[in-house]
């Protein structure tokens, strides 16, 4: 809700470029969103060159005075996470709201993070690296 | 101002699918959801109309925080003149499908009339229309969802519907939407079954985008959640067990009504308990629970979803059982379990499977049984009857029980009438553990005293979500009172019912108010509506919803001697546990309340309270 309400100023699911999907018969709810690839397949697959790289986080972006809604890059995802959209006949596609995300944000949980993608591992290496560094001090 | 603005009226006489703008001079006095559509109601159907008739209406409805950031803000209510008690019905459920509704751009959805053949109602944002239901007559909830769906080509689309038991006539019939949530008391579902609508089944895609403050409406929303995720029960102890987290509290305290009240302590209570359920099972080794579940915008997350013995009788060759599925939640457990004397996990998971599938109310048909059970071994019923030796703690007869009301064959349609109907016809009317025909939740009021006024002043019959007193006389919230003296309640049982009239007319789960007062809900409110929703005018809401519903349940017949309890809770001590020795102080509690709400002594409302209220 928090992402269509950054894009679109509404609360509807529906217009969300994270979809939670609910597997009723394991009680599973899995999210599922863009995972900015860096060889990105919708980027090269576009005829118009409206998907490019926002220098400032990586993301893809879809530039929408571009974008003529022929769904080719729709295609070429292989994720299926770049999407028509009916009403504005363009595609939409998580852009990471220009480094402020405005999923992680709203998250009471802290279950969404947003972190620099080098140093995606430092906190759990910073974690195993305190518990084994103190180990040693213990037994000494 | 979060409200879509619109109501849809269908009528199923006619065949019509109609928009009109919503009363907002309504709005702003009952706010949404449950006191909205109850406004409409009590303004459109004479009160004492046959509920089963084409002359009731029946309404479901969202509020204003209903699908929005609102913690749990995807509730519904579905409102009519309820079958089972003859009084006002108003069932809430979660799930998706109330911020469905809301995101298609609908307020609410009032039916009238009576349909001449079976016929589901299509909602695809503006676009709506009634259409053929013969092929999803006689199927059940789990099999209409999955129809419609692939009808529709929309895995997305979200029903609420009714399965075998509403078609049945079954009298607490339920509306179930999502597989496993259920709008399930007071026999709605019935209602919907005897105007031949099967379903309602809504895609929308338009969302809620005009609240009235939107910065302040996700800061506050955000900082709220923060206090439900740092709550002892909101933050822990529902997500990890459940509301089956009171299974062994309440029973410890002597406050677990067993064996058709008999009883006030279950010895098979650990058995059937949250713990049990996160225990790996003897026969299989494996957890019956296996995963918590939050409904729409919901941070909680106090669904169960349980996985059944596949060894176990009930589901031998039965593989549409085995899967996940909503799992026990406290009433249900205590319902199908205490209340009958059985302590086999396994068979409550399939009767309760068996009342999402076919939509029933697993408090009434389990505390039916119970009733069925005492009048077999009074001898009053036969096994020839029953189809089977019913004794109380048997897990093949609450089994069979389960099987034969949800699809209406033999006994099992005594049993869909309810307790009070049932016992009356066989000479026991005593034996109802029921008020105005309702039967009760999972505490005993001769423990928790609070709640025997509760139940016996609820408008829709006994009912624990009305005026849950238990939240200060077990839990401590929001101040501890004692649970065994009458003193103080009747001021306690009012604040409580007006309180949570507002929490579900917002939209809103009243789980939340085990950490949340109206304070906290104040402004979320006055962030998505409009600065005029004070605290003030909050209260003023509460108790101005509650006293239409009373009101209106005057009209339709209902006087002061309707407001007491069974025999049984009155008359017979409480035989073991803190409680022993006591009755329900009911008669000492009642004049009090009547007099703190502003009645007359025969229940009837004051000329200045409804003047002071608006009524």
């Amino acid at each position: 809700m928090a992402c269509s309400f950054e894009n679109y100023g509404v609360y509807a699911p529906s217009k969300s470029r994270i979809k939670v999907f609910d597997f009723h018969h394991t009680g599973r709810k899995v999210p599922y969103t863009c995972t900015q690839c860096d060889e990105a397949w919708c980027l090269h697959a576009c005829p118009v060159e409206a998907i490019t790289i926002d220098q400032m986080t990586g993301a893809k972006i879809v530039n929408e005075t571009t974008c003529v809604g022929c769904k080719v890059c729709t295609i070429a995802c292989p994720f299926g996470t770049v999407n028509y959209v009916q009403e504005t006949g363009k595609v939409q596609k998580c852009d990471l709201c220009g480094g402020e995300p405005a999923c992680a944000e709203a998250c009471p949980t802290g279950a969404i993070t947003y972190v620099d993608a080098n140093w995606t591992g430092l906190d759990k290496m910073s974690a195993w690296a305190e518990k084994l560094g103190n180990q040693n001090a213990a037994a000494a | 101002m979060s409200w879509a603005g619109k109501v849809l009226r269908v009528n199923l006489t006619k065949g019509t699918v109609t928009s009109e703008p919503l009363k907002m001079d309504w709005a702003r006095a009952y706010l949404g959801s449950r006191g909205m559509a109850s406004k409409y109601l009590t303004e459109e159907i004479d009160a004492k109309v046959d509920p089963l008739s084409p002359e009731n209406k029946i309404i479901w409805a969202t509020g204003p925080l209903t699908g929005t950031m609102a913690s749990t803000g995807g509730r519904y209510t579905v409102v009519t003149k309820g079958p089972l008690t003859g009084a006002i019905a108003c069932s809430n459920s979660g799930g998706y499908w109330g911020a469905e509704l809301k995101f298609a751009g609908w307020d609410m959805v009032i039916f009238e009339g009576k349909s001449a053949k079976p016929v589901y109602l299509s909602i695809e944002d503006d676009k709506a229309e009634l259409r053929d239901a013969a092929h999803l007559w006689g199927k059940s909830v789990w099999q209409t969802e999955e129809i419609i769906k692939k009808q529709h080509q929309d895995p997305l689309t979200r029903v609420s519907s009714i399965g075998k038991a509403g078609e049945n006539g079954v009298l607490y019939a339920a509306v179930v939407n999502d597989l496993h949530r259920a709008a399930g008391r007071s026999g709605v579902g019935a209602v919907m079954g005897s105007k031949n609508l099967k379903a309602i089944a809504v895609r929308g895609t338009k969302g809620v985008g005009n609240i009235a403050n939107p910065k302040e409406f996700m800061r506050v929303t955000f900082e709220k959640k923060k206090i439900l995720a740092d709550n002892a029960v909101t933050g822990q102890g529902l997500p990890t067990y459940g509301t089956q987290v009171l299974m062994n509290v309440i029973n410890e305290m002597g406050a677990s009504p067993t064996r058709n009240h008999r009883d006030v302590q279950f010895e098979g209570a650990k058995d059937i308990s949250a713990e049990a359920m996160a225990t790996p099972r003897k026969t299989d080794g494996k957890k019956p629970l296996v995963t918590n579940q939050a409904c729409f915008g919901c941070t909680i997350a106090c669904g169960r979803i349980q996985k059944i013995d596949q060894g176990h009788f009930s589901v031998e060759n039965k593989p549409q059982y085995w899967g996940a599925s909503g799992g026990l939640e406290y009433e249900a457990a205590w319902a199908l379990g205490n209340a009958n004397g059985v302590n086999d996990l396994d068979a409550l998971q399939y009767a309760n499977m068996l009342c999402n599938e076919q939509g029933m109310d697993p408090i009434s048909f389990g505390a039916t049984i119970g009733a069925v059970m005492e009048l077999f071994e009074m001898g009053v019923l036969t096994k020839e009857q029953l189809g089977t030796d019913a004794p109380f703690g048997s897990a093949r007869a609450l089994v069979h029980f389960a099987e034969i009301t949800a699809n209406g064959e033999g006994f099992g349609k005594e049993i869909g009438m309810g307790s009070a109907r049932l016992t009356k016809k066989y000479g026991y009317p005593d034996l109802s553990m029921s008020v105005k025909g309702q039967e009760f939740p999972a505490y005993d009021s001769r423990a928790i005293q609070g709640m025997g006024l509760a139940y016996a002043t609820s408008n829709r019959g006994a009912c624990h979500l009305r005026g849950y007193t238990v939240a200060s006389e077990v839990l401590g919230i929001p101040v501890k009172t004692d649970p065994l003296v009458a003193e103080g309640k009747p001021e306690l049982v009012k604040a409580f019912q007006d309180a949570t009239a507002v929490f579900d007319s917002a939209g809103i789960c009243v789980f939340t108010s085990f950490a949340w007062g109206l304070a906290d809900v104040q402004p979320q409110l006055a962030a998505a509506c409009g600065d005029e929703f004070t605290l003030e005018k909050l209260n003023e809401i509460g108790e101005r919803v509650w006293n239409m519903e009373r009101d209106f349940n005057n009209r339709a017949g209902f006087t002061a001697k309707d407001d007491t309890l069974p025999k049984r809770l009155l008359t017979e001590p409480a035989k073991t546990g803190p409680a022993k020795g006591l009755v329900n102080k009911l008669p000492e509690m009642l004049p009090k309340y009547y007099e703190a709400r502003g009645w007359h002594a025969d229940g009837t409302l004051k000329a200045e309270t409804r003047a002071r209220l608006g009524l």
